[in-house]
């Protein structure tokens, strides 16, 4: 008989080396193309180094010595048997993971100072949970830099400034931190809610694959205009100029109160980490976004 | 746009040479990382009339925190791309005129009061592709010392033999140009033309 807690931990161990060192393919592909793209030394120079260090990363290496502070994003069903193991569980993957493979300690205490050592502590990692019908575990590592973190906003727009009044907030961002996210980025924007569903939802918009386009037509034309508008800047690849500012621009929105219009931007940098996999009940596990290769 | 293969530590005449837009490749004994927290310890020292456990005069200062880790009692550096330089405007001025370091590394660029400082003592500042911490590691061969551990390891002095690390890109010179500020004008001449597409009001 598995031990429930064990599969979790193990499966959470190789979830997070695997987001440290291999992009998502649909990642590395856009890169890639971008490459391809540009016609301008000095960008051609910063994807060229890109995807070297993809290369070498896949050899087991972290792309990127920001490894991140611990996110999860669980889906579980309502009659997963081991509901009660998934927390601590995470908690132990995070620092196992971090020793072996290995992940910069990055959780600071912002009261009394202080690194934990081992990517834990009060809230970290943090778990977005969500309950869904079925009996199986659904699993998202997200680690999400420091850099990119930084230049997340919050509107709290008056909403007479309408659609064109979000598009500018995501535009005038962009133009603010000039590629400094480590561009390439991928945009998320959450409209509605409220402060922090707005955040929220912008946030999770950076796991859509690159080529999901929203399902309501209104909302992917926004989607498409600001990643056209985006890349018409010219900020290009790390700020220093090209034709590829952001891979993709992800919208997603709540209902909002008459009052408001509140709008969350956040923002990815081109190391776009994440993994995932799916536990079923019986413990069999299966790896969505790095599978494991037959030996 | 040129080529250069230097070692250190770097001579004030060597780091003039440089212009924006160059390439660099950075061999030597004299490499060390520097985020904000070793930026302040080593002006701290500096006011007390206290010697830095390193030479820092000619030395390459790459804002990093790295991924580190020790094997058989060794050090080594996994991964060890840059962090953002901005946040380091507030004492890089001071630094450069007290330590005389000739290559500052890092990502998106400093302010206007390093540029003056670059031009001032005789250094420039290098751009390494952002998030390229694997490929950072292959050019940062040995670590000598690992200094001021009680900062943590990101922010930490950790001392290191470079060995053609780079490429490094020259963004801010010591003739008073910035590659970032230019691209700032740049871009902000496209702002116009952008929000009448999206229908933005000015």
């Amino acid at each position: 008989m598995k031990d429930p807690a064990q599969v979790i931990q193990d499966t959470t161990v190789r979830l997070l080396r695997m987001a440290a060192t291999k992009l998502p393919q649909d990642i590395e592909e856009a890169l890639k193309a971008a490459h391809k793209e540009e016609t301008e030394e000095i960008a051609k120079t910063q994807f060229a180094a890109i995807l070297k260090n993809i290369e070498i990363a896949a050899t087991g290496v972290p792309m990127c010595q920001d490894t991140g502070i611990m996110i999860f994003y669980v889906k579980v069903g309502n009659k997963f048997p081991f509901l009660g193991e998934i927390e601590s569980a995470l908690e132990k993957a995070t620092v196992e993971a971090t020793k072996k493979t290995p992940l910069r300690p990055n959780a600071v205490n912002p009261i009394v100072g202080g690194n934990s050592g081992d990517n834990t502590g009060r809230k970290i990692p943090w778990i977005n949970w969500d309950i869904v019908e079925g009996d199986s575990l659904e699993i998202t590592a997200f680690p999400k830099g420091g850099g990119s973190e930084n230049v997340a906003v919050l509107g709290m727009l008056k909403p007479g400034v309408g659609l064109a009044g979000v598009k500018k907030l995501v535009i005038d961002n962009a133009m603010n931190y000039m590629g400094k996210a480590c561009s390439p980025n991928i945009i998320g924007v959450g409209i509605g809610g409220g402060a922090d569903i707005a955040l929220k939802i912008a946030k999770k918009q950076l796991m859509r694959p690159l080529d999901d386009s929203h399902p309501e037509p209104e909302v992917a034309a926004i989607e498409d205009e600001l990643k056209k508008a985006l890349n018409a800047t010219g900020i290009g690849p790390m700020g220093l100029g090209g034709k590829t500012t952001v891979l993709g621009v992800k919208i997603d929105y709540a209902m909002r109160h008459p009052a408001s219009l509140p709008v969350g931007v956040a923002v990815q940098c081109w190391a776009a980490r994440r993994s995932t996999a799916v536990i079923s009940k019986d413990l069999e596990v299966e790896y969505l976004t790095h599978p494991v290769e037959e030996k | 746009m040129a080529e250069y293969h230097l070692t250190t530590p770097i001579s004030e005449e060597d780091a003039r040479k440089l212009k924006a837009g160059d390439v660099v490749y950075v061999t030597g004994e004299h490499v060390y990382t520097a985020r904000d927290e070793a930026h302040e310890r080593a002006l701290e020292m500096y006011g007390r009339g206290e010697k830095p456990p390193v030479e820092f005069e000619g030395s390459v200062v790459y804002h990093v925190g790295p991924v580190a880790q020790k094997r058989d009692g060794k050090w080594y550096i996994v991964s060890a791309g840059p962090t953002t330089s901005i946040r380091m405007e507030l004492f890089e001025d001071e630094f450069l005129k007290k330590y005389k370091p000739r290559i500052i590394i890092g990502k998106g660029g400093m302010g206007p009061k390093t540029l003056a400082a670059l031009e001032e003592v005789g250094a420039v500042y290098c751009s390494f592709t952002g998030g390229c911490g694997a490929l950072a590691s292959q050019g940062l061969k040995e670590v000598r010392a690992y200094e001021w551990q009680d900062l943590g390891m990101p922010e930490a002095l950790w001392v290191i033999t470079a060995e053609e690390f780079g490429p490094l890109l020259v963004t801010m010179d010591s003739h008073g140009r910035s590659l970032h500020d230019e691209m700032d004008e740049k871009v902000e001449a496209k702002r116009k033309a952008i929000y009448a597409k999206l229908g933005i009001q000015q």
